[in-house]
């Protein structure tokens, strides 16, 4: 019985630290030499291992245009529309957000929150899509386990419209 | 040659093969659409290279746009050209949108003195156009679709017209990418059609030396599958006839059904 207890006790406290880790996750959009550039539509998502997507992380387009016209190219990151855009109304509150300029970008995602809360113990992939007016599109792939089991450091890199994707896991 | 485009378009309409006509087609700017309100362009066209106007423009007089909630929609700009027809449709409701054009009529020839005569048209046409003396009468009644898709936002099932031949999706038609296998069923007068050939030409020939057309056939429910070999246009034809026609004089009815749809890059 007291062995029974102490079982459920680790169990829960392994839920615990299953929903206290974290996911930090560094987008790099490379500065580019041409001379016409516009900030690159990103779309930011975590998949599922057969590629439907679990949930969306951040999707940075021209949210400001007025009658939402910057809507108009979202197809343009077609993997993400393909798995997730189409079936939404944009803007999205929590995921839509403005573009960025070429730099390091943070994101951050509390496991007690959604959409990690969510998140059932798996293989899954932060993928990075983005697709640049007059430019083009690219896309970045990074699978990790989840919960982490102890603290990681994962990454990828685009080749022309991303730069470095990193991931760091925290138990 | 007014007449002479329109009689093309006719038989590449209501001929079987056989008879040498010249394929149909329409070509739409997009076909994956994001955001509501955004237009697109669709050009029409009578000719034998897939989506190179070097012949003829299509008739748009029975251009029929079925818009997401099975309601017409109306195309503006129409225009005809040397070789191609064209018009703008808005997609402002999101879903998928049909944009057809159906050809009902019925195909007429006889001889009257010696010279040979000939009718295409509306079917309450052909007893005006002719004479009770005409000789050797043919009749045969023609039922042809040409159409397209296009979607905004996320691809909506739509209701089977239920007549003539057409395309049903088991995959959605806007939900096409390269490398993946994608199902469709063909329905003759909203039934599936069985051992139906059909013949599928990938866009671009201009730029390669053959045609590459995929033949296949479907199966006894009226499915068959096709696995994209590369992104792009392409082309989708069947053809048959049977003796269900509604017009009196006529032996034969003649079915043809066209699509072009566009396959992404996954």
């Amino acid at each position: 019985m007291r062995k029974l207890l102490l079982s459920a006790l680790l169990a829960g406290l392994i839920a615990r630290t299953a929903q206290a880790a974290d996911l930090g996750v560094n987008i790099e959009i490379p500065r580019l030499d041409v001379a016409e550039y516009h900030r690159p539509y990103v779309a930011i998502w975590l998949e599922n291992a057969d590629q439907s997507v679990a949930a969306d992380l951040a999707v940075w387009y021209d949210v400001a245009k007025k009658n939402n016209e910057g809507a108009e190219w979202l197809k343009d990151m077609r993997q993400w529309w393909r798995r997730s855009g189409r079936n939404q109304q944009f803007p999205v509150d929590g995921v839509s957000g403005a573009t960025r300029p070429a730099g390091k970008h943070q994101l951050a995602f509390a496991g007690g929150a959604k959409p990690l809360a969510d998140l059932k113990p798996g293989r899954y992939a932060v993928v990075v899509e983005a697709a640049r007016e007059v430019g083009g599109r690219e896309l970045v792939r990074v699978p990790f386990d989840w919960p982490p089991s102890k603290a990681e450091h994962l990454s990828a890199r685009g080749e022309h419209e991303l730069g470095a994707i990193a991931l760091d896991l925290k138990p | 040659m007014k007449n002479a485009v329109r009689f093309a378009a006719a038989l590449a309409l209501s001929l079987p093969a056989a008879a040498h006509a010249h394929d149909v087609w329409m070509v739409p700017s997009s076909t994956v659409l994001s955001g509501t309100g955004n237009w697109i362009t669709v050009d029409a066209a009578v000719g034998n290279d897939k989506f190179y106007f070097n012949h003829a423009p299509l008739r748009l007089d029975n251009l029929a746009i079925q818009a997401p909630d099975g309601q017409p929609a109306q195309a503006e700009n129409v225009n005809r050209g040397k070789l191609r027809s064209t018009f703008d449709l808005q997609l402002s409701e999101a879903g998928t949108y049909r944009i057809a054009v159906v050809n009902d009529g019925v195909f007429a020839r006889w001889k009257q003195d010696g010279q040979p005569k000939r009718y295409f048209g509306k079917a309450d046409g052909l007893a005006a156009a002719v004479p009770a003396q005409a000789q050797d009468l043919e009749v045969s009644q023609s039922l042809g679709r040409v159409e397209t898709f296009a979607t905004a936002g996320k691809p909506s099932a739509f209701k089977p017209v239920g007549k003539g031949l057409e395309l049903a999706p088991v995959t959605h038609p806007n939900d096409l990418y390269a490398g993946e296998a994608a199902t469709f069923r063909m329905l003759l007068d909203g039934k599936p059609a069985a051992s139906l050939a059909v013949t599928i030409v990938p866009g671009g020939s201009r730029y390669r030396d053959k045609v590459s057309e995929i033949e296949t056939q479907t199966d006894k429910d009226g499915k068959f599958q096709v696995t994209w070999p590369q992104p792009g246009l392409y082309w989708i034809e069947a053809r048959t006839e049977d003796d269900k026609t509604s017009v009196a004089q006529a032996t034969k009815r003649r079915l043809s059904y066209v699509a072009t749809v566009e396959v992404l890059q996954p």
